[in-house]
Order: structure tokens, then C-alpha cells, then sequence
């Protein structure tokens, strides 16, 4: 017989405009990890921040083991024995583990009995962590031990943990995934939000999924497939994309002995990067973000110029070309950064089309502008790639991050690509549109055209890719064919376990 | 509390209403500093804004508007290219008196000679005058990331120092009685920029100016150049990824305003100034700025704005004589144009939101 930890009861939430929460019930029971499901936009965040007491609830109430809880701030929410690990860390890189974690204390104690506590609840739960070293010389992983860490200290009664794999290599999640289950059998809740729905089956009994601020469903997820699961919280069918078996072509694109130095003082060098690229052909390349990714995207769209030698089209030296040299051979690109990068935030969908299509659509007569065929282009990429908008007209800004990551990619896509290099393609994209902008992507292989997709989300390399490599620290491991690489290979390769190959 | 919230697209409405708002209130604090300097604000607002249109003088001051806006326009057009694209030249008054130093100089140099073709060297050199000046920031900034500002800035004080040091040296008139300044070009036919109809305040520049409106409306709205020009300016990395050059950019935005001001100073030296003196420039260069932002940076606004600045500038001399006003007081005013203009401009992309205190992270 478990007993409830929290009790939920109709929390509703309003913002100008949207219903975040429409009466959310559901309950948290003592010593059990309760997976919190939902697109983005669907809630989850503002649920979790009612819990947290960063939000006040316009309606509802609950329970924390019987007695009314209304946390009317963080540091009454942690009194009553909530901890939250955030999705984006609040720590000073320029101090050590231990002195993040005297900061966020209310009474901490001596350094030196900090660091003992910090080490011994380290070894405890299998986060090995060492309290002298600056947090800026950790990694992504230990990042993350530091909060989690800092969270136990409190030896909370729930742990809310956002998004909390996005950033973690499949080693650093299996260390992970034995922490939260030992956290469990001592009696602690866990309340675990994500959108990766086998990370989810193997972990948590009880799911609650969320969709338009709605509570959809209480389930067992280990009884679901994965599939139920993402349909219950797109509320559709899904288009899962299918990947077919196809063979490799000719050689199309080469990158031999690519290096570049920082190109600010955050940036990241790139060291003797090379890569083949074959007709049909949809190379994957994982690892953390800010390993080298938009450096190397930079190169290849242009952005950023190297030895013509260094970049070869069908034999054809391009590494010192402009952009639009370069789109004009058929070399396309998407970058990460939706707004801001890929599309001109206040400009129109129509302008935002010309940005890039240009050349290729021939939208410009010496110099001279077509509008009306730039307004074309764009409703027939937002009618093809099913971009939600009142129209052409509509700024970029007004897009929401799903709707113009289609149109980003929709626009590369339909100018006919002969190589298309795309950054983390379905970042922050809800699931069905990142389905479909997958789907385009297989697309065009098949049609014969050869596609980089340059991403953090292994699920999605695994799922669209037939080769792989791992980009570490701004040096890219050898490309191997995807259906020979088993997930402990690839979480070595991330590791830059191949680096020198 | 108020908030701003941004709009998901730009407002349109508040596009045309905001610099209408802005002169209306800009016409009441203005009132309220005549106010305080002891003069009846609704005679001063009088003066400045309808004498110069309709009183028993308007005859007189009519023309005047256009002699005056055209200088203003040529060189807020100039501006407004490289504002849309984040290139900022405050220094078009600089380039506006080595325009009018370099086209007097051409015409000075060939005195007493007459041919038809000194009016076009010295509208040539004006303009060459101009961009010359304009491409030491732009070099500076491509080669060694200086700030154009300051740059631009600073060689307004060096362009004064030439100007003054050409009125009592190099150009001062022979014949002058030891005055300081020049030949007045208005006796020199050859030379002189002479209104196209008499008593009509049209001259070569105000023909300029419109063609420099007409102009620049299709290159932003037409042409590649001023699509990249307007992308640079809502997202430089976006128009990096679109192939834009951003040094090429600087150095035509930068040119581009530089050769106009530099026409403006030539076309206001061979006609309505008619001599290189001391004191020849009268902040047309930094009016300019203004008057690009009074007109949203559009071609046609710019027109418009050009026109009413004009009107301030007639108007505020006639109240300094009538009224007693001090000088000061009439920049105070132009400057709380600008100050409502940008002030109001921000409702275009933002609106204001009443709402409750609230714990949010």
C-alpha cells in the first residue's frame, strides 16, 4: 500500500492568451518515479513551476501529504522538501563544486564538512564527483551531479528533474538512470519530465501525460508501447518516419584535413576534420552541443571561408566560396538557430524566403528583386511542409519554433538540394513536426541527394542515419554505417574514444 | 505595472501613427518650455509652424522651406541606407562641408573661366568630396574594427578646422577687402546653382534630392542591395548566412551618405550660401539624423520629415526675431522630435500591458 506523497487537485493556470494548465489532477505517491509526458507547449513546465512555487496557481490546490501545500516561493517549496533539477544549469564556472553549492544553501556549513558531505552522498549514489574542481573543467554530465547533488543535500521528499538526458552521452545516462532508481527505493518520489518515450518505458511506473495543458491520461507506461505513448500525447496519428535500405552512390562531397581556429573567444577550433559524403547517403553526427557543430556548419555553408582545397563538390575545389557561390552548385544549409540565423526574426515569411533561395529559385534579375516569385516559393514551401501561418506575410517571429523549423527546412529542401547540411534539425520542435521534418529528410535521400544532419538527440541520428560519426572537442571521428554500431560504440565515439582515427 | 510585450508582427497602424503623435507632442512639450521661458506657447507654436506657411510673409519663407529641406533630405536619405543596416555616420556634417570645400575649390580654381562644364566637375567633385570623407571611417572600421561613430564624429571638428582654414587661406577671395570667405559663386554664372525658376526655391539640389528619394525607394524595396542593406539590420548573422559581405556593406553605406552630403554641401555653396565661410555649415549634417528617424527611415517619410524639419528651422528663426526666443530653445524643440519620434516608435513593435505583480523566473 503506497501512500500519497502529493495531492494535485484542478490546477489551472492562464496566460494572456493561452490556458497553460486547464485542471490538472493527478497524484504522486511516496517512493515512485512518476514520468511527467507532454509536447512543448503542453504544460509541463509551468506545472512543475506551480509545484516549485516559482508560479502561483489561478485555481486548484494540493496536497503535500495530507496538509494543504501553497508554496508562495521557492524556498518554501524546499522547506517542505521539493528540489528541482533545472534543464539549464545555474552554476559559476569560474568557482569550484563545492562553493556552487554553498551558494545555493540557506545556512551553509564549513568548507571543509561541505566537501565531506559532498563527497560522501557522491559515493552514496554513484555520482562520483570531486567538490575542489571548477565546475567550468566539468562536463555536461558532472554539470548536471553537481545540481542533482546539491538537490540530495536537502534530502528532498520529491525531485522534480527537467529534461534531464537532453545533454547526457548513454553511458552518462545508464549512471543516471541507477541514481534515481536507488534514490527510489529510499523511500524518495521522483517526478521526471521528458519527451523520450523509451527513457521513460524503462524507468518510471507511472506516467501522466499532458497535451494543451490538459492531464490526458495516468498510465503505466512499461504497458504502453511507444508509440501509444506518442499518441496519446500528440493526440494523432503519428507519421513515424520510415527509413529504407538504401545503397550508397558516388562520392559526392569531401572534406579532407579541415582545420579552423576559434573564430571567437567561446568558439571552438576545428582540428583536420574529414569526411566523404556519397549520393543518397544521410550522414549523422552526434556529440554536445558547442563541440564544434556550428563552426562546422559555418564552414560548409560558406559563412566561414577556408582553403578551396579543404571542401570538394564532385572534384570541385569550393572551400573559399561564398554562400551563394556555393548555393548556386547545390550546397545548402539549415543552421541551428531558427531566429536570428536561418530567418530575419521581423521580416516576412516571403523575405525570409529570398534570403536563401535567391540564387537558386532565380529570384533576382541582375540585381533586380522578384517579390511576386519569392511570394510563390514561400506558399508553396508553408503548403508542402504544412507550416502552420496566417500567411506569407506573416514575420518570422510570429512562427512558432516547430512551424518555422518546417519552413527552414522546407525552404532548403524544395530548392532542389544537391548536399543539405542541417543542425540540430528538430531542437525544441514538438513531435510531430520533427516527424515530418525527419520524413523530408529520408526524402530527399531517396531522391538521391546526400544530407549532414548534425544533431544532440542520438534517438533521431539512430532513426534517420546510415552512417555515423561523433564530433568531440572540434575533431570528428571516422564515419561508420549505422547498422554496425551498437549504442555503448556510439557513446564511446561521443566520448572521443575515436577521436584519433 | 506596465509591461512592454512584443507584438508578434509590427504594428502598421502605429508605423504611420507613431510620427504623427510624435510632432503632437512635441508641439505640447514644446509648449510647456516656451511656457517656462515666459512666452505665450500657443504664438510660439504659431509662429513656427504655420507663419511660415500662410502668414503675409509666406511668400518669402515658402521657398525657403525647399532650400532648406533639400540639403536635409539628400543627406537623411544618404543616412537612412546605412541606419537600416546598423552602420552609423554621425558625421554628415563633416562630409557635407569637404563637399562644398571640393566643389567651390573646383570652381574657384578655373575663376574667371566660363564653360558649361564647370557646373558638372563641381557637382562631381562634391560628391567625390563627400565619399572621400566618408571612407576614412569606412576603411578604418573594415581594416581595424574602429567605431564608425566616433570616427565619423570626430572628423566633423577636423572638416570645420579645413573650412575655417580655407575662408582665411587657400580660398579666401583675393578681392575681399581681407574678410574672411571666399568668392561669392552666385556672381560667377559658370558656377552658380541658380533656382530653375526665379522666386520658386527650386534649384539643381531640390531636383537631387528628389531623385535620391525616388532612388533609394526602389533599391530598398526592389533591388538586392537594399534587401541586404534592411537584413543586415534586423539580423547580421541572418544576412551572413544570405552571403552578405558585411565590409562591402559598410563601405557603400558609408560611401553612399558621404557622396550625398557631400552634393547637399556642394549645391548649398554654389547657390543659396553662394561663399565658403567660417561659418557655412548650420548643422544641416546632424538635423539630418533626425530628420531620418522622423521619417522611419522610408524614402518618402524622409521626404516628409525633411519638409517639416524645414519648417522648424524657418519657423524657429522667425520666432528667435519675433518673438524673442533663444536659439537654444528652437534646437531644444527639433531635439524632442527625435526624443518622441524613437520614444513612440517603439509601440510599433511593442505594446504596453497592465499587469499584476508576479513572482516569474
Amino acid at each position: 500500500m503506497t501512500k500519497t506523497l502529493l495531492h494535485l487537485n484542478g490546477l489551472t493556470k492562464t496566460y494572456p492568451g493561452v490556458i497553460a494548465n486547464d485542471d490538472v489532477s493527478f497524484n504522486i505517491e511516496a517512493g515512485e518515479i512518476h514520468a511527467l509526458l507532454g509536447e512543448n507547449g503542453a504544460g509541463k513546465s509551468t506545472l512543475v513551476k506551480m509545484i516549485y512555487g516559482l508560479v502561483r496557481p489561478d485555481h486548484g490546490t494540493m496536497q503535500m501529504e495530507g496538509a494543504s501545500f501553497v508554496p508562495a516561493e521557492p524556498r518554501a517549496a524546499r522547506a517542505a522538501g521539493v528540489a528541482m533539477v533545472f534543464q539549464h544549469f545555474s552554476l559559476f564556472e569560474a568557482l569550484s563544486v563545492a562553493e556552487n553549492i554553498a551558494l545555493g544553501m540557506e545556512n551553509p556549513p564549513k568548507a571543509s564538512a561541505l566537501s565531506a558531505r559532498i563527497t560522501e552522498v557522491s559515493q552514496s549514489y554513484g555520482l562520483p564527483l570531486d567538490p575542489e574542481r571548477l565546475v567550468g573543467d566539468l562536463s555536461a554530465g558532472e554539470r548536471q551531479r553537481v545540481e542533482i547533488i546539491r538537490c540530495l543535500l536537502q534530502e528532498p521528499k520529491l525531485l522534480i528533474m527537467d529534461e534531464p538526458t537532453s545533454v547526457l552521452t548513454p553511458q552518462e545516462v545508464a549512471t543516471l538512470f541507477t541514481t534515481l532508481k536507488k534514490l527510489k527505493d529510499e523511500g524518495t518520489s521522483i517526478l521526471y519530465i521528458s519527451h523520450k518515450l523509451e527513457e521513460i518505458r524503462a524507468l518510471c511506473e507511472t506516467a501522466t501525460i499532458l497535451r494543451g495543458g490538459k492531464k490526458v491520461a495516468t498510465c503505466d507506461p512499461r504497458e504502453k508501447s511507444a508509440r501509444d505513448l506518442a499518441e496519446m500525447m500528440v493526440g494523432g496519428k503519428l507519421n513515424l518516419a520510415d527509413s529504407k535500405e538504401t545503397t550508397l552512390g558516388e562520392l559526392v562531397l569531401e572534406i579532407s584535413d579541415l582545420s579552423l581556429p576559434p573564430q571567437s573567444a567561446f568558439g571552438t577550433s576545428l582540428k583536420n576534420i574529414s569526411l566523404r559524403l556519397h549520393q543518397g547517403e544521410i550522414l549523422g553526427i552526434g556529440g554536445v552541443a558547442g563541440n564544434g557543430q556550428d563552426e562546422l556548419l559555418a564552414c560548409m555553408s560558406g559563412e566561414v571561408s577556408t582553403t578551396a582545397e579543404a571542401i570538394h563538390l564532385d572534384g570541385l575545389s569550393l572551400g573559399h566560396m561564398s554562400p551563394n557561390e556555393r548555393r548556386a552548385l547545390g550546397v545548402l544549409a539549415a543552421p541551428e538557430e531558427r531566429l536570428g540565423h536561418a530567418a530575419a526574426p521581423d521580416m516576412s515569411l516571403t523575405e525570409n524566403a529570398m534570403l536563401t533561395a535567391m540564387t537558386r529559385k532565380s529570384l533576382s534579375k541582375s540585381g533586380f528583386l522578384d517579390w511576386p516569385r519569392a511570394k510563390d516559393f514561400a506558399e508553396q514551401v508553408i503548403k508542402k511542409f504544412d507550416v502552420r501561418t496566417p500567411g506569407s506575410q506573416s514575420a518570422a517571429r510570429s512562427l512558432s519554433g516547430g512551424n518555422l523549423q518546417k519552413f527552414v527546412i522546407g525552404r532548403e529542401v524544395l530548392q532542389d538540394p544537391k548536399v543539405l547540411i542541417v543542425n540540430q534539425p528538430t531542437w525544441g520542435v514538438d513531435a510531430a513536426a520533427a516527424a515530418d521534418i525527419r520524413q523530408a529528410l529520408l526524402d530527399l535521400a531517396a531522391k538521391g541527394a546526400s544530407v549532414i544532419v548534425i544533431s544532440q538527440d542520438l534517438d533521431e541520428l539512430m532513426e534517420i542515419s546510415t552512417s555515423f560519426a561523433a564530433l568531440n572537442a572540434g575533431r570528428l571521428s571516422a564515419a561508420r554505417p549505422m547498422v554496425e554500431l551498437s549504442l555503448d560504440e556510439i557513446g564511446l565515439l561521443l566520448g572521443g574514444a575515436d577521436a584519433a582515427a | 505595472m506596465l509591461r512592454l510585450e512584443k507584438r508578434p508582427n509590427p504594428s502598421k497602424m502605429w508605423g504611420y501613427l507613431a510620427p504623427v503623435l510624435a510632432v503632437i507632442a512635441t508641439m505640447i512639450g514644446g509648449g510647456v518650455m516656451f511656457a517656462l521661458l515666459g512666452k505665450d506657447p500657443f504664438e510660439a507654436i504659431r509662429t513656427i509652424f504655420y507663419d511660415p506657411l500662410f502668414s503675409e510673409f509666406a511668400w518669402y519663407y515658402r521657398p525657403q522651406l525647399l532650400i532648406k529641406g533639400a540639403p536635409l533630405i539628400l543627406i537623411a536619405i544618404g543616412l537612412s541606407m546605412g541606419f537600416r543596416a546598423g552602420i552609423w555616420n554621425i558625421g554628415a556634417e563633416g562630409q557635407y562641408i569637404i563637399g562644398a570645400i571640393c566643389g567651390a575649390g573646383a570652381a574657384l580654381a578655373v575663376y574667371p573661366f566660363d564653360s558649361a562644364l564647370i557646373f558638372p566637375v563641381m557637382i562631381l567633385c562634391g560628391a567625390i568630396g563627400g565619399f572621400a570623407w566618408a571612407m576614412i571611417p569606412a576603411i578604418l572600421k573594415t581594416k581595424f574594427g574602429t567605431n564608425e561613430i566616433l570616427v565619423s564624429l570626430m572628423l566633423v571638428y577636423v572638416a570645420e578646422q579645413l573650412l575655417a582654414s580655407m575662408s582665411l587661406g587657400l580660398m579666401k577671395n583675393p578681392e575681399g577687402f581681407g574678410f574672411p570667405g571666399s568668392r561669392n559663386l552666385q556672381q560667377y554664372a559658370s558656377a552658380h546653382n541658380a533656382e530653375l525658376w526665379a522666386g520658386s526655391g527650386i534649384h539643381l539640389g531640390v531636383v537631387f534630392a528628389l531623385i535620391a528619394v525616388i532612388f533609394s525607394y526602389i533599391m530598398l524595396a526592389r533591388h538586392q542591395m537594399g534587401f541586404h542593406i534592411r537584413l543586415t539590420g534586423e539580423s547580421p548573422k541572418a544576412a551572413k548566412f544570405a552571403g552578405v559581405n558585411p565590409n562591402k556593406l559598410v563601405i557603400y553605406c558609408l560611401g553612399f551618405s558621404g557622396a550625398l552630403a557631400g552634393l547637399a554641401g556642394m549645391f548649398e555653396v554654389a547657390g543659396p550660401s553662394g561663399q565658403i565661410s567660417i561659418d557655412f555649415n548650420v548643422g544641416y549634417g546632424f538635423t539630418a539624423i533626425i530628420v531620418a528617424f522622423l521619417g522611419r527611415l522610408n524614402p518618402f517619410g524622409i521626404m516628409l520629415a525633411g519638409l517639416l524639419m524645414a519648417l522648424t528651422y524657418i519657423g524657429g528663426e522667425i520666432a528667435q526675431s519675433s518673438l524673442g526666443l533663444p536659439s537654444a530653445a528652437i534646437q531644444a524643440f527639433q531635439g524632442m522630435l527625435l526624443f518622441f519620434i524613437l520614444a513612440l516608435d517603439m509601440l510599433t513593435n511593442f505594446k504596453i500591458k497592465l499587469v499584476n505583480a508576479e513572482v516569474r523566473t
